[in-house]
């Protein structure tokens, strides 16, 4: 007899083959990106398994290199990680009825789990809680194996990896493209290069980042704000 | 950065990064709708968000004082070059470093 575990584990895992990938490769260099800026295998695993998402993770060596602002660590995580508040509000209903399970699912919602489970079709005979448990526990397992493992690799091989550090930006650049490509108007898009650039020049790279988010926050809410009253006087 | 403050810096990326997660189950729990102005600035913010994440990436860079700020461009025009053309993130990613790494270790 196959208990339901066994069963939602074997809907499970074919679905995140393809994170697989992904994860293993981004993780080994986040490990030997954090391993390169000397943070050690601790701090990969401890980061890797509590913060869980991505690109906080790597802006997490930079916030650690710099001084100590807790705030503006806060600030940012919040709204680099923003997007993940819509994941949740789409998941809503889907989390109901897991039990215990929801607060894992809960925690573990990266961009990918997320896609994955928000998208897939489950089996009628298959468990829903437990497929999206194993989802979630899957792609974390690859993320934080991978995170170890490329520590490790980067602290064996002394030196080779000079420039290694590349990769935040190589990913920060891709992401960028991504979403200004699939974007109908570069507003916002411009909006975030030109006002950064801005604030780093007049205020400095220790400093910029802060009024550079509230500025763009200001005036995303500014616009809005014009166009409901040009829209309601009209 | 003492230990202390390192815990507390990598304390509150865990905060911020589980309350952008449990917030919706919190406000949300009769699947009450979403106001417009938020869906509106969930909309717009990420891409200026990603903007300011690569000006982030380049804080450092200065051409006049450190020429080897240039190879951050170079292989930047290539990371984008690269993507246009394929449209695969880990590959772009991949050679985009690759290429830096060749820059700055010659």
């Amino acid at each position: 007899m196959d208990n339901k575990y066994i069963k939602a584990f074997k809907a499970a895992f074919p679905k995140t083959i393809p994170i697989f990938a992904g994860f293993t490769f981004l993780g080994i260099s986040y490990g030997m990106f954090a391993n390169s800026q000397g943070f050690n295998v601790w701090y990969s695993l401890l980061m890797s398994s509590l913060i869980f998402a991505g690109s906080v993770e790597f802006l997490t060596i930079g916030f650690l290199l710099d001084v100590f602002q807790p705030l503006t660590v806060l600030l940012m995580t919040l709204v680099v990680n923003f997007r993940h508040f819509f994941y949740g509000i789409s998941m809503l209903e889907k989390f109901k009825e897991t039990g215990l399970k929801k607060y894992y699912l809960i925690f573990g919602m990266c961009d990918e789990t997320f896609s994955i489970n928000y998208t897939a079709k489950i089996p009628e005979d298959v468990d829903q809680g437990w497929f999206l448990f194993f989802v979630t526990l899957l792609n974390q397992c690859y993320w934080v194996t991978g995170a170890v493992l490329g520590s490790l690799l980067g602290a064996s091989m002394d030196g080779e990896f000079v420039g290694m550090e590349f990769v935040m930006t190589a990913l920060f650049i891709v992401l960028f493209l991504e979403s200004f490509l699939n974007e109908k108007e570069h507003f916002s898009s411009y909006l975030g290069l030109g006002v950064s650039a801005l604030s780093l020049l007049i205020f400095g790279q220790a400093n910029f980042l802060l009024p550079a988010l509230l500025s763009i926050a200001g005036i995303i809410l500014l616009r809005e704000h014009v166009s409901q009253r040009e829209g309601a006087s009209r | 950065m003492t230990l202390a403050e390192q815990i507390i810096t990598i304390g509150m990326v865990i905060l911020g990064t589980m309350m952008t997660r449990f917030l919706p189950f919190i406000l949300f729990p009769d699947n009450r709708p979403t106001p417009k102005i938020v869906q509106k600035i969930g909309r717009l913010l990420p891409s200026a968000i990603l903007a300011m994440l690569v000006v982030y990436c380049y804080r450092h860079v200065d051409v006049i004082n450190n020429p080897t700020g240039i190879f951050d461009i170079i292989a930047g025009i290539a990371v984008v070059l690269i993507h246009l053309k394929w449209r695969n993130m880990l590959l772009s990613i991949a050679l985009g470093t690759i290429v830096y790494m060749l820059l700055i270790q010659i």
